[in-house]
């Protein structure tokens, strides 16, 4: 059985307005069967305004063994946050 | 006028609900998971559409539920098209028997939602959007099976031989039809033929299949005449409502 | 050893579990972790997908236009429920292809309690209320499963299986309040599917091995005996509702535990029928089988135009 078909991964946008969420995959052979697949699937009550499909293998990820070096050096910059500043006391709308 | 009415959104009705049940019978035997969904989404569609146009017959009728309508008359009185009560036989058989009547049933309801009888004209429109959609679906399978490997086409080059004789009936007028496209109410089928054939046409050719040779021209869908399979699909679909006449379910 | 942020041990792996922190498809995690989740996940999927046969038996029959859409729906969302809990296995690693082949060769196992016969109409309402009643009770509490694809998937499913049950119930409620042959359907499906649905919680705690790493790793949150309580102590009253009986003659509420208290199962079919030897075990995998054989040449076919398309836009 060496079958496997294309591995896609499915975004879709519930609404206008809204940013693409990924809620899984589905398998297809080709891009138009991917993006009918997707909206049979992840869209049969109503989810959905807009579907992106991506072959999964073209997907990069960051590795978990990356995690501290790539995000825990944000840690320490709190200055990146507005809560960071002290404001005169009494200002308003800032 | 009444019964010709009631008669002709029978015919819708019974379209619909037939074909319905036939793509129901694909649950769980689909060539992949998804596939298989897609499949169940086109038969609620159906059922969907089918119930609709069962609740305006009811009104009309005054006496018959729509239930009564789809599960108590027998096989003379179903007037769908033979085309849509073909058995499925496999995904290819089903996927041209569907691609055919899409092609039809698009353009028919494409030209019902200009209908002067505002609920045909209403059930039309919506179910034009899904019917929309199940062309595409049929037509995009036609080009992958056609276009797939030699087995493939092979396959359904000689489904489309075997159905292409219900595809005629589609387009015959009979005294019904006449009356109600008289009346700005039904449509004239022959009017389609053009728009069917460009449809058809084209896809095959992208399918690199070939349009079969007219030959026997199967009629009757619509007065009663249908093929063996009907009976069986009747008996199947209606035998609980057969075996406890006096039950609700 | 201390700088060394390649390193993650089990004990670290555990500090995030018992932190309830979620585990996501590229962090480390113990081989034990991923095999319990690969066989706990696809077995839940299988059980989906082979779900489908017993219920598909009898859309062709339902007795009205309504009745067909439902239970057509409800079959479709569990091929839907599969492909979700095949999604979600995937990402640890392993083909949907694979997978299969595991449901075929036997390797993989699937719920047993698909493998008893639909008879009646009636049988669409036990299924619905029971079977759906008790897998939703454990979906309920997996939707806090420490790996994140699966309780992603859960919490998916459980929204959309909220009408599965009662849809189940309503059928059960409207024949057993019809006439004397619908009663007695409604109480003959009840009858054969009881047993059967409290044994879907799998064996007692103490003959479970595997339950103690599953609760450790917290992929089970509660174990297959305190699922089993927590169904029984629903349904016993939906049941005197609609004016059924219960086949359990041990079944009677214990004050001090404050549950009831119910019967012994019958282990030997359990096992009988888990190892292959139930009324429909064969039917259901074959069914599956030749499904699968019968698709082949679609699959290769689309495969085929797709390479195809890709020359052509190469």
């Amino acid at each position: 059985m060496s079958e496997n078909r294309t591995v896609w991964e499915v975004f879709i946008q519930s609404k206008n307005g809204l940013a693409h969420k990924h809620v899984g995959n589905v398998h297809a052979e080709d891009k138009i069967m991917a993006l009918e697949n997707a909206r049979e699937l992840y869209t049969r009550r109503n989810e959905g305004s807009c579907i992106w499909v991506v072959k999964s293998k073209d997907i990069i990820s960051s590795e978990s063994e990356d995690g501290e070096a790539f995000f825990d050096p944000s840690n320490d910059k709190m200055y990146r946050h507005p809560t960071f500043y002290t404001m005169p006391e009494g200002s308003k709308h800032i | 006028m009444d019964n010709e009415l009631l008669n002709y959104t029978l015919r819708i009705a019974d379209n619909s609900l037939i074909l319905g049940q036939r793509m129901s019978e694909w649950c769980s035997k689909g060539p992949t998971l998804e596939e298989d969904i897609a499949l169940s989404n086109i038969s609620l569609d159906l059922f969907g559409q089918a119930n609709g146009f069962y609740s305006y017959a009811s009104q009309l009728d005054g006496n018959k539920s729509p239930d009564d309508l789809a599960f108590l008359r027998n096989e003379r009185e179903f007037f769908n098209q033979q085309i849509v009560e073909l058995e499925n036989i496999d995904f290819g058989n089903t996927i041209v028997r569907n691609f055919l009547y899409d092609s039809y049933n698009f353009l028919f309801y494409s030209s019902l939602k200009n209908s002067k009888d505002d609920t045909l004209s209403a059930l039309a429109s919506k179910s034009l959007k899904e019917v929309k959609y199940h062309l595409r679906h049929s037509k995009n399978w036609l080009i992958r099976l056609g276009d797939g490997t030699e087995f493939s086409k092979q396959k359904v080059q000689q489904s489309l031989e075997d159905i292409w004789q219900y595809t005629h009936d589609m387009f015959s007028m009979d005294e019904i039809d006449n009356k109600m496209y008289k009346l700005n109410i039904g449509i004239n089928n022959s009017h389609l033929k053009d728009e069917w054939d460009k449809i058809i046409d084209e896809t095959l050719l992208e399918a690199k299949l070939v349009r079969p040779e007219d030959g026997y021209k199967a009629k009757g869908g619509k007065n009663g005449m249908h093929t063996e399979h009907l009976g069986f699909l009747l008996a199947e679909m209606q035998f609980l409502q057969r075996a406890h006449p006096n039950a609700k379910w | 050893m201390q700088n060394n942020i390649l390193t993650m041990t089990e004990e670290k792996f555990q500090i995030r579990i018992d932190k309830e922190e979620k585990i996501e498809p590229k962090d480390w995690m113990p081989e034990g972790y991923r095999k319990h989740l690969i066989r706990q996940i696809s077995q839940h999927a299988h059980s989906e997908i082979i779900g489908m046969q017993p219920e598909g038996n009898w859309i062709s029959r339902a007795p009205s236009l309504r009745a067909k859409m439902i239970l057509l729906a409800k079959v479709q969302d569990e091929a839907g429920h599969g492909l979700y809990l095949y999604s979600a296995c995937e990402t640890l690693g392993i083909s949907r292809q694979e997978l299969v082949s595991q449901l075929h060769s036997g390797k993989a196992k699937y719920s047993s309690i698909f493998n008893y016969p639909t008879l009646s109409w009636a049988d669409m309402g036990a299924i619905g209320w029971l079977v759906d009643g008790a897998a939703i009770v454990n979906q309920v509490s997996l939707q806090r499963t420490s790996f994140g694809p699966y309780s992603r998937g859960m919490v998916k499913i459980c929204k959309e299986e909220s009408f599965h049950q009662r849809q189940g119930y309503e059928i059960m409620a409207q024949m057993a309040k019809g006439t004397s042959e619908q009663k007695a359907m409604a109480q003959d499906a009840l009858n054969r599917f009881w047993w059967p649905s409290i044994m879907m919680f799998g064996p007692n705690d103490s003959d479970s091995p595997r339950t103690g790493n599953a609760m450790k790793w917290k992929i089970k949150r509660k174990t297959n005996d305190e699922l089993r309580q927590e169904f029984i102590d629903k349904t016993v009253n939906q049941a005197e509702i609609i004016g059924l009986t219960i086949p359990d003659k041990d079944l009677k509420w214990n004050e001090q535990r404050q549950h009831y208290d119910f019967g012994e199962m019958d282990w030997d079919e359990f096992w009988n029928v888990v190892n292959g030897n139930g009324p429909c075990n064969k039917q259901r995998l074959n069914h599956h089988k030749k499904a699968h054989d019968d698709g082949q040449w679609v699959r290769e076919a689309a495969k085929s135009y797709a390479q195809k398309q890709e020359l052509i836009a190469n």
